[in-house]
């Protein structure tokens, strides 16, 4: 009468095509809302994913409905005092008792439609076009790594490997094979061994026959293994070369006293950005953060974006401290290295030139990309006249100004907008 | 003995349990009680599949569409937050009848669900006039796979993005897309041609011979009014567009056909909420007593089993503040319980209105209400004074020329008449929709359509959904798409047009 079926183990995200296509409908809304959540992010607050507004109104689905108006009775329970022939007043708002029955479709009213995207949902939009500007995997290592993956299945391998279930089906399905032409005769033999002895007189010699030839046949099946190494199947891997897929971002920081607390949250921000779009491109990802006043020093996140000192500036002294913890811990062979800068471009004047050399020299020839941001709202000083130069001579050096938090979407986006060769 | 009965006394279930269940559910439903339903497919599933289930409207296979996608992310997020449990099961109005049950419910939730999806709901889709009429369980899994095969070809071979915006187009007119009576099936050219030569020759043979002696008046000029298209107002405008649309390719006629199909489909179960939930409840209740009765269920299973029964038909007053309309299977629930007691244990009162059914056998009763009725008329039919006096039911009258509300009836005597009907008008799909129907073509002109809206006691259409559905509309019939309203006393007025006409305004 009735029948069970266990669908648990059946693929779970039959909707989630529904989901992808709702998501890629309404990308215009949503990717405003990923934009606006950008705001107030600690750099490393990302293994999650976001929670987006859209207005309800934008993605209802409109039917014929009546309004409010008209005449209508509706009935409802739990009467405690009311008698026919009362008179009530409406209710503030016109729902409540008058609109009865009809609840609204989405139950949500006018609110926002809030929904979570999950981390990669979110991250997609975020950067959706955008790419790593001059991305060239030079130099892919003499020390290739490998990754194993699963490719099948194979007839040979190590006894640790061997997948239970695929070489019991192949079993069960080869002793049914083998059995069969046999089983099919056994069944006919017992059949008429039965049909025999059932009928008077008995046929003794036709019994005779018959039993033996059942036995004969019973041994046959039984004669068929159970398992036979032919059936073994091993889980098959492979190794694929990887490319090294690992990077550094270097974030420079400027904490001298002209920093103030506004600036070094525009500077944070920027790190955020940057550092989310990079883990998207490489596997692993390290940052180093570095702050400087007129002395240069590596420090966690804690103490970079929090800590209180200032001095004067000296950018060359963190410049100085970055080419060497490239040649100590990074060497270019299997890392990709960023560096992003983030300064008020207030720096002691005669030091700016000693900043362009090194960053030629120690620097440049070795990193991706290096981002300068000048967080500003002032002409420019003697560090953006030398860096000028640096941009002259090395197209993977990029610098921009930023005056408040609107700025930082829109010139991030410009740094590292694909660039239609 | 009893003891030896018992099925399980742990909560954590297993299958072995729950066909156990299911065969003693069965046999007591079809030996006792004569519930005949179709054969049952029962699947367990997990809650994230429910999610799956729930938010393709309970269809199992759907075809892609985005609005199914956003009623998943809805869902996803009520359950998250803990607003919304999911319901227990769903089940499908297909042959064999598939019931979906989760697995986190409990052993008694199964055989609950088992005895609720696939014994009532099963029984009610087999029985009622309405599934009768118009769908067809054995072919509507088929249906559903060439549907989502459908789309997803022409998504192939047209694209994602027009598939998309038509399906919405046709899901904005889905509640249009419906026939609500059995057309009889179209004459072929011979029988109307029989049909006409009977009918001339049975005129002519009333025809007094004298008559053929009067001279014949010259012929008049007959003045050519233009016959409107079509001739009478069409209800299903999905089908008419299907149909008479002039510019659709047969792609999209198919997907206009492919929705209505499935408006059609769920038609009845728009109709049949409070009977539907109503019938299931009452089974589910009654069978599993029944099985406690036998010594199938011990005592620890009956007690999980009246919490959540009663809190399933549990009725908030009005005035509570969750209180969010009536309970279909709180109604529906009490209705058929009383149904039963107004057989077995009639009043005198129950003896004056029901004189049929006082007193009879309560299955022959129920089974026929069950058979005959949808959830408007089953109300308007049996809904007793006792118990609108337990629900303590009371109308309200919201007339937008009046300042007040005002009590129009309540249980009393005086009332129970008013209150039973305007119930059932409540219900009414007829009078709860706008009567939105196909009025004219300008065929001889510029191709516009033009809808007629019967307005139902002066209430206008909502109007800013209005506009965009007129904009779907506009989409699919491909030239000017009118909407007029009639009032009650029979004026015309333009509600919108689309594309909006500048002249005019």
């Amino acid at each position: 009468m009735a029948t069970f079926i266990d669908r648990r183990l059946d693929g779970k995200n039959k909707s989630a095509v529904n989901r992808q296509r709702f998501i890629r409908r309404f990308k215009g809304q949503i990717k405003k809302a990923v934009a606006e959540a950008m705001n107030g992010r600690s750099i490393t607050d990302i293994d999650n994913g976001e929670k987006i507004n859209i207005p309800a109104r934008d993605l209802s689905e409109p039917v014929f409905g009546h309004g409010p108006g008209g005449r209508r009775e509706a009935i409802h329970p739990g009467n405690k005092e009311f008698t026919a022939g009362d008179r009530v007043a409406r209710p503030p708002g016109g729902g409540g008792a008058g609109g009865g029955g009809q609840a609204s479709n989405s139950g949500e009213g006018e609110d926002d439609f809030v929904f979570e995207l999950s981390r990669d949902e979110f991250l997609e939009l975020f950067f959706e076009d955008l790419e790593l500007p001059h991305l060239v995997r030079t130099q892919l290592a003499k020390t290739t790594e490998f990754k194993s993956v699963r490719a099948g299945f194979t007839s040979a391998g190590n006894p640790a490997n061997i997948d239970v279930v695929r070489s019991m089906r192949g079993a069960l399905a080869r002793r049914m094979a083998m059995a069969a032409p046999y089983s099919r005769r056994l069944r006919k033999a017992e059949e008429e061994l039965q049909r025999l002895l059932d009928t008077s007189p008995v046929d003794e010699m036709r019994v005779q026959e018959l039993s033996e030839e059942v036995e004969h046949l019973r041994a046959r099946v039984r004669a068929v293994p159970f398992i036979d190494t032919f059936d073994l199947r091993y889980v098959n891997r492979v190794k694929q070369p990887q490319p090294t897929t690992q990077a550094v971002m270097f974030c420079i920081m400027d904490v001298s006293g002209s920093m103030d607390r506004a600036r070094k949250d525009l500077a944070k921000r920027f790190f955020t950005l940057l550092y989310l779009f990079l883990k998207r491109n490489y596997e692993k990802i390290e940052v180093v953060f570095i702050r400087h006043h007129t002395v240069a020093k590596e420090v966690d996140e804690q103490e970079f974006f929090y800590s209180r000192e200032t001095g004067g500036t000296v950018v060359s002294s963190a410049l100085q401290l970055s080419a060497d913890i490239m040649r100590e811990r990074y060497p270019v062979s299997s890392w990709n290295l960023y560096v992003a800068q983030a300064s008020d471009g207030d720096n002691w004047h005669h030091d700016s030139p000693a900043c362009r050399d090194l960053l030629m020299q120690r620097i440049m020839p070795y990193v991706r990309y290096y981002a300068y941001i000048e967080i500003t709202p002032d002409r420019h000083q003697s560090l953006w006249e030398a860096y000028e130069d640096v941009k002259a001579q090395h197209r993977h050096f990029a610098m921009r100004q930023i005056d408040g938090p609107a700025d930082i979407y829109p010139v991030f986006r410009d740094l590292f907008k694909r660039r239609v060769s | 003995m009893s003891l030896s009965r018992l099925i399980a006394d742990s909560s954590e279930w297993t299958f072995p349990m729950l066909e156990r269940y299911n065969e003693v559910i069965g046999q007591i439903a079809s030996n006792d009680f004569g519930l005949d339903t179709y054969p049952n497919q029962i699947e367990i599933i997990t809650a994230e599949q429910m999610m799956d289930a729930y938010s393709s409207v309970g269809m199992p296979l759907g075809y892609k569409h985005w609005s199914y996608g956003k009623q998943f992310v809805l869902t996803e997020k009520n359950y998250r937050r803990g607003q919304m449990g999911l319901a227990y099961e769903i089940v499908i109005n297909s042959d064999p009848c598939i019931a979906y049950l989760m697995e986190e419910n409990t052993a008694m939730m199964q055989a609950l669900v088992i005895a609720h999806a696939a014994y009532g709901h099963n029984s009610f889709f087999k029985g009622n006039y309405l599934f009768r009429t118009w769908t067809s369980a054995d072919a509507i899994i088929d249906y559903l796979l060439f549907a989502r095969n459908y789309v997803a070809e022409c998504e192939e071979r047209h694209g994602v993005e027009a598939v998309e915006v038509f399906l919405d187009s046709c899901h904005a007119l889905m509640n249009y897309g419906v026939d609500r009576y059995k057309h009889p099936a179209p004459l072929s050219l011979h029988e109307e041609k029989q049909r006409q030569h009977d009918r001339e020759e049975y005129l002519q043979s009333q025809v007094n011979d004298l008559w053929r002696t009067i001279p014949a008046k010259p012929a008049e000029t007959v003045i050519e009014t233009e016959r409107r298209y079509p001739a009478e107002p069409q209800e299903n405008l999905l089908y008419f567009i299907e149909k008479n649309a002039p510019l659709l390719e047969p792609w999209q006629r198919e997907l206009v056909r492919i929705v209505r199909k499935i408006a059609q489909y769920f038609y009845p179960q728009r109709q049949t909420q409070v009977m539907n939930e109503g019938w299931a409840t009452f089974w589910h209740y009654t069978l599993m007593n029944r099985l406690y009765d036998e010594g199938y269920a011990n005592d620890g299973f009956m007690m999980e089993f009246l919490q959540s029964h009663t809190s399933v038909v549990h009725q908030l007053s009005f005035d509570h503040p969750y209180y969010s309309g009536i309970n279909p299977y709180a109604l529906g629930f009490s209705m058929m319980s009383d149904i039963q007691r107004i057989c077995q244990a009639p009043t005198n009162e129950d003896r004056y209105w029901f004189p049929d059914i006082a007193g009879q056998d309560w299955l022959k009763v129920l089974d026929f209400a069950m058979r005959n009725f949808k959830d408007e008329s089953f109300i308007a039919q049996f809904l007793s004074p006792k118990l609108m006096r337990d629900l303590k039911l009371f109308a309200v009258l919201d007339d937008d020329t009046q300042d007040e509300l005002e009590i129009t009836a309540i249980h009393d005597e005086d009332g129970y008449r008013r209150l039973r009907l305007a119930l059932a008008d409540q219900y009414n799909l007829g009078s709860r929709e706008p009567n939105i129907q196909v009025w004219n073509v300008a065929h001889r002109q510029d191709r516009s359509l033009t809808l007629r809206h019967t307005r139902y006691h002066r209430r206008p259409l909502h109007p800013e959904t209005t506009d965009e559905v007129l904009k779907h509309l506009y989409r699919l019939w491909g030239f000017t798409v009118r909407l007029e309203a009639v009032d009650e006393d029979g004026r015309v007025s333009l509600v919108g047009e689309c594309p909006a006409n500048r002249e005019r305004l």
